[in-house]
């Protein structure tokens, strides 16, 4: 386009902060503008090829299948998974990749893994989940007991309290939104509740918390407070409306709604009610967050208020000058999303991004924000406050908190830095 | 027409029960299909030992015995000393608040029954639960003794080992209650 209509064009957009974020009015359509705009932007762009009819619309294609799977010109979209490790058979984790993906619900075959010793093969027609310790009559269930009980659905996120942990470190890796913050999923998940099978064992008053662990090759346990367990927490059977996948511990695992995701119990078989918890290696060697004086928070159980723009994000490089999309998650394990801001200058300056449809308790919430990039270095930044009035925490002000070895719970602001070549770089600022 | 099954409806009886004896009012809402089972049908799979010792299984070990087991199922990994190797955690050492800090056993675990519980259920790597109850005394007692927390010769068994004086046993902030 001309200067001059360039001019006309970028003076009719309402801009809401510094260095081009522009009003998330112009997404609704509301601004007539700011929407003329943006349509004379597309009409005034390089004239179009003449389009001919494809091959693939001169034949048959293939017919339905039993299962499906994405266009095989989608297959670079994976999770990124590590070598495997040689000391610890199993173990480790691999990320979504948030940078490839839009909504707030994760495939269930890009959903995140962490494991402590692999994933077992789990024939559910012998699997047990027992009920024991303090309770009236300790009790066996089977996975088909389970499929007869009442269930609900609930859309719910899941983060590792490792997730993020490499944004706490000296040095600002190079890499992508999806190796940085990718221990991050959401899904649908549905079961029973843990509280239904509680009361058919009978709890006992001396109970006070809730120990489980799993079936795997480390059985690993965690504990949780009685009273959350029978608030929300359930036995998750279903993942976005088919059985949990083997990653994520079928044939059940436990769902403890909004708090870090180890205490999700994969492959549950055994939950004993105690008067303690069990302090497992992974509540009290793992899991909990020194501070900078040498004592150690333990069960530190929700997860905080965050975000994260994931377009544009690392790795990823502006092509053009112009209005970009600068859009991301939100969540909170202490409820809602209410406001997520975006800032183009480095936190100089906010403006306030949409939020996508209503915005769910514990689950992912999108927020976009039209965003006029003219080829000035920017620092893209976006700060999230939940329902309870929390917001999250610059990066120092996390750092400050705690020890330089904690790895757990960061949730301060992260930085993408865009170059004037349009590369987008993780960068603390 | 639905029948009522009897199994279920007595199960149910039972259910509310035992929620008035807990004080509780919440009505039991499930078909009641849970199979009752005793603490001995599950010793098989619960391994939970508890910071009070409860869960402990009968054996014992010390120090001195346990430095076979260690050498043959840990060192290669954890070093022969417990200082740890690439991408394997030190057991044995360590600071919280020096540089670089080191979280270990001896350094930062609260609870001596931890080391038991885990390496129960987990270690070696692996095949894990494949050491007995006594080479887990044994060798959580040797660990223990790397740091300088028992004695070689000191016994551990269900009735000692929750005795043990863990040295950060007191560097724990429990934020359970913060929900």
């Amino acid at each position: 386009m001309s200067d001059n209509n360039k001019n006309a064009h970028a003076a009719a957009l309402e801009r809401v902060a510094g260095n081009g974020l522009l009003s998330r009015r112009h997404l609704l359509g509301l601004s007539l503008a700011g929407a003329g705009a943006l349509a004379a932007e597309s009409v005034l762009a390089a004239e179009a090829p003449t389009l001919s009819m494809p091959a693939w619309s001169r034949s048959p294609g293939r017919g339905p299948s039993e299962y499906g799977n994405p266009s095989s010109f989608a297959g670079h979209i994976k999770r990124l998974a590590p070598p495997p490790s040689a000391s610890l058979p199993g173990g480790g984790a691999s990320r979504t990749p948030l940078h490839l993906l839009q909504g707030i619900i994760t495939p269930n075959s890009l959903h995140f893994e962490r494991h402590h010793a692999g994933i077992p093969d789990i024939d559910p027609a012998q699997h047990r989940l027992a009920i024991a310790g303090l309770v009236r009559q300790p009790l066996v269930f089977s996975y088909e007991d389970l499929l007869a009980y009442p269930m609900e659905s609930r859309i719910l996120f899941l983060e590792c309290s490792g997730n993020s942990g490499g944004a706490a470190g000296p040095t600002a890796a190079d890499t992508s939104v999806g190796g940085l913050h990718g221990l991050l999923s959401c899904a649908e998940w549905t079961g029973v509740r843990l509280s239904t099978l509680l009361e058919e064992a009978g709890v006992l008053p001396e109970a006070t918390w809730v120990t489980s662990t799993g079936a795997d090759g480390a059985s690993m346990g965690r504990s949780i407070p009685l009273d959350k367990a029978l608030r929300d927490v359930f036995i998750a059977l279903y993942q976005n409306g088919e059985p949990i996948r083997p990653e994520q511990g079928y044939p059940m695992r436990l769902f403890v709604p909004g708090w870090e995701g180890n205490v999700s119990v994969k492959w549950l078989s055994l939950i004993k009610l105690a008067s303690m918890p069990a302090n497992f290696k992974d509540e009290t060697s793992r899991y909990t967050e020194l501070l900078p004086d040498g004592k150690a928070l333990q069960f530190t159980f929700p997860m905080g208020t965050k975000s994260v723009i994931t377009s544009p994000s690392g790795q990823m490089a502006l092509r053009r000058q112009g209005i970009h999309e600068i859009t991301g998650l939100a969540w909170s394990g202490r409820g809602a999303i209410r406001r997520v801001e975006v800032s183009a200058d480095g936190g100089r300056t906010w403006a306030d991004a949409q939020l996508d449809g209503e915005s769910r308790p514990l689950a992912l919430t999108r927020f976009r924000l039209p965003w006029l990039w003219e080829g000035a270095p920017a620092v893209l930044q976006s700060r999230a406050t939940d329902t309870v009035g929390n917001v999250q925490p610059t990066r120092d002000v996390f750092l400050n908190t705690y020890s330089p070895a904690n790895r757990y719970h960061f949730n301060g602001i992260q930085s993408w830095a865009v170059s004037a070549q349009g590369e987008v770089k993780n960068v603390y600022a | 027409m639905f029948t009522p099954d009897l199994r279920v409806w007595s199960k149910a009886g039972l259910a509310a029960l035992s929620l008035s004896m807990a004080g509780m009012t919440l009505a039991a809402d499930g078909p009641g299909l849970g199979m009752p089972v005793t603490a001995e049908q599950l010793a098989g799979i619960d391994l939970i030992v508890l910071p009070d010792g409860s869960g402990l299984p009968g054996g014992s070990g010390t120090a001195a015995q346990g430095k076979g087991v260690y050498d043959a199922q840990c060192a290669a990994c954890h070093g022969a000393q417990g200082e740890g190797t690439q991408g394997v955690p030190a057991l044995a050492g360590g600071t919280l608040t020096g540089t670089p800090v080191l979280m270990t056993v001896g350094s930062f675990w609260p609870h001596a029954t931890t080391l038991f519980d885990y390496v129960r259920r987990a270690m070696p790597p692996t095949a894990p639960k494949s050491l007995s109850d006594t080479e887990v005394y044994q060798v959580v007692a040797y660990v223990l003794h790397l740091n300088g927390i028992v004695a070689e010769d000191l016994v551990l068994d269900s009735a000692s080992l929750p005795q043990v004086q863990m040295p950060n046993r007191d560097g724990f902030i429990d934020r359970s209650q913060e929900q």
